[in-house]
């Protein structure tokens, strides 16, 4: 685990790598000029935000840029073969071969009409000039070191049987089948949950120590980092602007951009001995100068009735199959949840994938219609409200969604869309309308002008922006943020948070944070519930749940997350190989009731087997 | 895959029943009296009566609708009020024809069309990509009878290569002679079509994730394009195939006339001005089971195509 | 935070009509479409002006004869002028196009949208029925509608607009249903607008796009469905001129005077290719895949 220093003959060494792009007749840089390189068995990082050039960097080596449209120059040396130079022939011959690539998007890497053993046959086939059936012992041997269960029975699945780790893992078969000196992985495990994710870097870990060979890992997660990374490369808009051993890199930065970059990182254990959220402390990219948080009070307000009162939801969906389309299944996907959240107060409702916490969100919008249980806003039973009633409670409980490209109307400008709540409502008139709109994107930190734009002249961040200000256009008491930070990049999504705890100390806003991001959570959240399969296994404040976790679930969650912090590597675990169980039953099962157990004041624990 | 094939199967008859039935309100409401429009002005009360009671018009609505289902299902079509013969007798007679023509066409289609998408989708924006997609919007830009008008115009008639009136009489190359230009006139436009779907089809497909990962497998391009793509962008073409199935057979009526050609078409076109309406129920009939077992077809082609779908 | 934007904003109408312009100019082949097109419809409007002859005058000692001067495109078996004829052909076929491509659109939007929705049941019905329509051959349909009606313009033109219906139903209920899907009719919903309101103030300008796309495309095959069923004898009663009904009679006599079933073909050929290569381009631009630049 030692890191390796380059030696006189490093695996690849990249030198004044330049590639560019033609779009629309003109030529533009992405990758301006980078050096690196990566020595035997060692593991280099090359970390950015969106837009910094890292994928590019690596389709640049492997040879995958569109020829018709793009252009790179400098030095790519394998080995001290220059690829740039090499012609397509030749260079097929490197990739899959020399240089295995695998890529973020598990579910669409596979080809859905081949079979998993043939796609990895493939490249035996192919590299060594196996036969048919030798290709298939190998593959079968190669399946079982990536640890896939049943090995020989895949061999003849179509990939769409598998789920996106198990994916990931036959990914990782393809790559390695020909034993590459060097593998690329680009974002392998951001699509995946952090359990599974965990497993996969382990997975690389160790094969890469089987294998010896050298790993490039192209990441935006600076815990991923700091878990593998030997060394690591920091890129901004096309410059390599820092690089250095991970421990070095961590404990020192120099640049003011990975300062601030390592600024933005919600560590997971940072929040120790606090009570109350705290605001993250931006340091200027270009100055580095640091922002002073002051040490806050809880803006939560407990004195009063909460805001929301959930007992007791469930929300299933059917699943009809068969011809004559009976419920042959349902999903159970919320269970029995039950909890109050104050004004003031932010909730993190945490989980991985289909464990229910957007839908919870949505079922309390009644976005989705929840099959039982109450829901009391303000006192008002949401559920039993008319469509007239609903329409005017929504003006006080608002969501902001994952996705910042899609929430708003591509056809609409955004002062219309900020607008448009208020008009629709009849709370102002068009007039009126227009100046609230005006001091609401001030509010939210974007210049007044900006009205008559359309939405695809903003970046993520900014519309993630004006979805906030079109959600605060009604004074909302309650705010869902279903993962409404997830898909920012890491500076963008700390600056997006401290909006968003500005305008709660402001405005007394309650927050149902909705998360897969445990790190982040524990910054932001004054209470926080932990979801697994449509249930609750535990909750309580903050500190009490994620310093001290009593349920299973809970512990591994918290054991799987990256810590960006070097020299925290963890111990080589056994590997395991979990999938992570659907909430499916069949039509006629009955859930057991659930016991609770309250450990200490407000920390409530689902009793289970130990 | 049985869940499937009966799901299919059923949404079949459904198609039957509903087709039967606006074949029935079709033939109904028609202003007029049919009767009197088949006898013509002239005729006298009797005889228009007499029609009536022969055709079964003047029982109440339900039971002729069951008489008629019934009888459709049976085999029995009514008998056809210009040559006299059954309705079913005439429609096999000629059935063969249409169905020559229409796979032939269909084979040319795709046989042209398939490789030209390809081609077009590879080369994109390039000047062979411009050149066939302009040569094939041309192509299906075609209404049949125009293509088939030139076709007869410059091989039949300005050089006598080919027949005026295509029907063969036994030998193989009269078969040739008679099948040739009829095929060529709907299969250049059907190859049209074809080209257009493959292409889009490639296109869509070769900027998938999947040939990104067979590239930096090191595949080579060619196999990365036919067996990687093509075995993909099968899948739509397929579908859409299917789908142009129905607008080949009607296509085929108009060709079918301007080369003389006996089949469907001519049968249908001669009930219709003759207002034969039992022999007009018989084709929907016909024409009906014909797509439906078309699209049976292009379902079951389709659940091999796509391994995702065997699951069902 | 405010990168890039300094700028001042165009209004809303200057941007729409300048991503009109930016669309036509992806493929410049849709400005000649478009081009030949309307010069076509302006000779159908002119008709009356520009004609040298009275389409429906009868000449028999002029008649079959070739292309002269006088007659520029020759005269049928009437010694009618086939120029003339084809001008006033062109008002036919024009009208009966637009009018139930028209009908159809607005009529298979509107279900499509409605189905894609809502649906569930509604949906799985809709569609259904709109299948068995989609698979029945819909020139046969077609032609046995006018038929049972009685070739008059109106006839045609509800037997054409009701074959069309289906597709367009099927082209606006898959947009639908994807943008649907999309946050920003959750967060429409969770704002409090009212369904109808997230139809046609979202969703339909959303779509819009690929609806008007189909529809010039749809034109050429209303246009195209319209010659078939005067080819067939179905078309608007003689002596009134239709191009369908100029190439029935022409091919009548085709062994001698060839030109008369040709011209009109032609025609036919040129202004369906005109609109194909107008709809086509566009849909270029809305669907920057098929381009080739992903």
């Amino acid at each position: 685990m030692s890191a390796a220093a380059p030696t006189q003959w490093p695996v690849l060494a990249v030198r004044n790598l330049t590639t560019a792009f033609r779009v629309d007749g003109e030529w533009t840089t992405i990758v301006k000029g980078i050096s690196f390189e990566i020595g035997q068995r060692e593991t280099v990082a090359i970390v950015g935000e969106s837009g910094s050039g890292k994928s590019v960097t690596a389709l640049s080596i492997m040879g995958l840029l569109p020829a018709a449209n793009s252009r790179a120059t400098g030095e790519i040396l394998l080995e001290g073969r220059d690829l740039l130079k090499l012609p397509e022939n030749q260079m097929r011959h490197v990739r899959g071969n020399l240089i295995s690539m695998i890529f973020q998007e598990p579910m669409t890497s596979l080809n859905p009409v081949l079979t998993l053993g043939f796609q990895i046959a493939e490249a035996l086939i192919y590299h060594r000039g196996l036969k048919r059936a030798q290709a298939e012992a190998e593959t079968l041997r190669i399946l079982e070191r990536v640890r896939i269960p049943s090995a020989a029975s895949r061999l003849h699945e179509y990939p769409h049987r598998l789920s996106g780790g198990m994916r990931q893992r036959v990914m990782i078969a393809m790559a390695l089948a020909c034993r590459p000196k060097l593998l690329i992985a680009d974002e392998p495990t951001t699509a995946l949950d952090v359990t599974i994710q965990a497993e996969i870097l382990e997975l690389i870990k160790l094969l890469q120590d089987e294998e010896g060979m050298s790993v490039a890992f192209i990441t935006h997660d600076m815990g991923v980092v700091a878990e593998i990374a030997d060394r690591t490369v920091v890129l901004l808009n096309g410059n390599a602007v820092e690089q250095a051993p991970t421990a070095e890199l961590f404990a020192s930065p120099r640049e003011p951009y990975t300062r601030a970059l390592l600024a933005a990182v919600p560590r997971l254990g940072s929040m120790k001995g606090r009570l109350a959220p705290q605001r993250f402390a931006i340091v200027d990219p270009v100055t580095g100068a640091a922002e002073v948080v002051p040490d806050t009070a809880s803006t939560a307000v407990v004195t009063e009735r909460p805001v929301l009162e959930v007992a007791h939801l469930v929300t299933r969906f059917d699943i009809r199959s068969g011809v004559l389309s009976r419920v042959s299944a349902r999903v159970h996907a919320v269970e029995d949840i039950s909890f109050s959240l104050h004004a003031g107060e932010t909730l993190a409702l945490v989980g991985e994938s289909g464990c229910g916490k957007s839908t919870t969100g949505r079922s309390i919008l009644r976005l989705v219609e929840p099959d039982s249980g109450t829901v009391l806003f303000e006192g008002e039973d949401v559920r039993a409200l008319d469509r007239a009633g609903l329409r005017a409670a929504r003006r006080r409980m608002q969501m902001i969604f994952q996705d910042p490209f899609a929430s708003l109307n591509p056809r609409k400008t955004v002062g219309g869309a900020i607008a448009e709540p208020m008009i629709v409502h009849g709370l102002l008139g068009r007039a009126d309308a227009h100046d609230r709109v005006r001091e609401l994107l001030r509010r939210v930190g974007l210049s007044p002008d900006m009205a008559s734009r359309f939405p695809h002249e903003f970046s993520g961040g900014q519309r993630q922006r004006l979805c906030i200000a079109r959600a605060l256009a009604l004074t909302p008491k309650l705010l869902v943020a279903d993962e409404a930070v997830s898909a920012l990049d890491v500076s963008i999504k700390a600056q997006v948070i401290n909006l968003m705890m500005d305008l709660q100390a402001d405005m007394g806003l309650a927050y149902l944070f909705i998360s897969h991001d445990i790190a982040v959570v524990e910054r932001v959240s004054h209470r926080v519930a932990v979801m697994y399969l449509g249930e609750i296994v535990e909750i309580g404040p903050r500190a009490a749940v994620l310093e001290n976790p009593q349920h299973p679930y809970t512990k591994r969650l918290m054991a799987a997350v990256p810590v960006p912090e070097a020299g925290r590597r963890r111990l080589r675990r056994g590997l395991s190989t979990t999938e992570i169980p659907s909430p499916v039953h069949q039509a006629n099962y009955v859930p057991a009731p659930r016991l609770y157990r309250e450990i200490s004041p407000g920390h409530v624990v689902q009793a289970f087997d130990a | 895959m049985t869940t499937f094939l009966v799901r299919r199967l059923a949404f079949a008859c459904v198609t039957l029943f509903a087709v039967l039935t606006l074949v029935f309100v079709l033939v109904r409401i028609v202003p007029g009296d049919p009767a009197q429009l088949i006898l013509g002005d002239q005729a006298s009360r009797e005889a228009i009566d007499a029609l009536r009671q022969r055709l079964g018009l003047d029982l109440p609505l339900s039971q002729q609708y069951t008489v008629f289902l019934l009888g459709a299902l049976r085999g029995d079509w009514g008998v056809s009020m210009v040559s006299g013969q059954p309705v079913i007798g005439e429609v096999l007679r000629v059935l063969p024809w249409t169905i020559e023509l229409t796979l032939v066409s269909l084979f040319i289609g795709v046989l042209l069309g398939v490789p030209a998408g390809v081609y077009a989708a590879i080369h994109r924006n390039r000047f062979a990509d411009y050149a066939v997609r302009i040569s094939s919007l041309l192509g299906l830009s075609f209404p049949p009878f125009v293509s088939a008008i030139i076709l007869l115009l410059v091989f039949a008639i300005a050089l006598p290569w080919f027949p005026v009136i295509s029907a063969r009489s036994g030998s193989v190359m009269a078969w040739y002679q008679s099948i040739t230009l009829p095929a060529i006139s709907l299969g250049l436009i059907s190859a049209a079509y074809v080209t257009r779907v493959t292409r889009s089809a490639m296109l869509e497909v070769l900027s998938e994730d999947y040939v990104r990962t067979a590239r930096a497998k090191g595949v080579p391009w060619n196999v990365v394009i036919w067996r990687h793509a093509l075995r993909n962008a099968l899948i739509p073409i397929i579908t859409v195939v299917g789908l142009y199935l129905s607008i080949l057979i009607g296509n085929s009526v108009l060709t079918e006339i301007v080369f003389s050609r006996p089949g469907l078409g001519k049968l249908l076109i001669g009930a219709l001005n003759q207002r034969d309406y039992p022999m007009l129920q018989g084709m929907m009939v016909i024409y009906t089971l014909i797509v439906v077992l078309v699209n049976l077809l292009t379902d079951l082609a389709y659940g091999f195509a796509d391994p995702r779908v065997k699951l069902k | 935070m405010s990168t890039g934007l300094h700028a001042a904003a165009p209004s809303p109408f200057v941007y729409f009509a300048s991503a009109t312009l930016k669309a036509f100019n992806t493929n410049k082949t849709s400005w000649i479409g478009l081009a030949v097109f309307l010069i076509v419809v302006l000779a159908a409007i002119l008709a009356p002006v520009l004609a040298p002859f009275d389409p429906n005058d009868q000449n028999i000692l002029e008649k079959l004869r070739a292309p002269t001067l006088e007659h520029w495109l020759g005269t049928d078996s009437f010694g009618r002028d086939t120029l003339s004829r084809l001008m006033y052909g062109a008002r036919i076929s024009l009208i009966i196009g637009v009018v139930s491509t028209l009908a159809a659109m607005v009529i298979g939007t509107a279900i499509g949208m409605l189905a894609g929705w809502h649906g569930g049941r509604l949906d799985t019905v809709t569609m259904q029925a709109m299948d068995v329509l989609l698979a029945f051959p819909s020139l046969i349909l077609g032609l046995i509608l006018v038929a049972m009606l009685g070739p008059s313009m109106v006839n045609i033109i509800i037997a054409i607009a009701l074959t069309s219906i289906p597709p367009f139903a099927r082209i606006a209920r898959a947009p639908t249903i994807a943008v649907k899907e999309r946050e920003f009719v959750d967060a429409g919903r969770a704002l409090g607008y009212s369904d109808t309101r997230i139809l046609i103030v979202h969703i339909l300008p959303n779509i819009l796009p690929e609806i008007l796309v189909m529809g010039s495309l749809w034109l050429a095959n209303a246009i195209r469905t319209e010659a078939s069923l005067a080819f067939v004898g179905l078309g608007v009663k003689p002596p009134t001129a239709t191009w369908g009904g100029m190439i029935r009679e022409g091919f009548e006599n085709i062994l001698d005077s060839y030109w008369l079933a040709l011209v009109p073909g032609v025609a036919i050929l040129i202004v369906i290719f005109a609109l194909n290569l107008l709809g086509d381009g566009l849909r270029d631009a809305i669907d920057p895949k098929l381009k080739g630049e992903a």
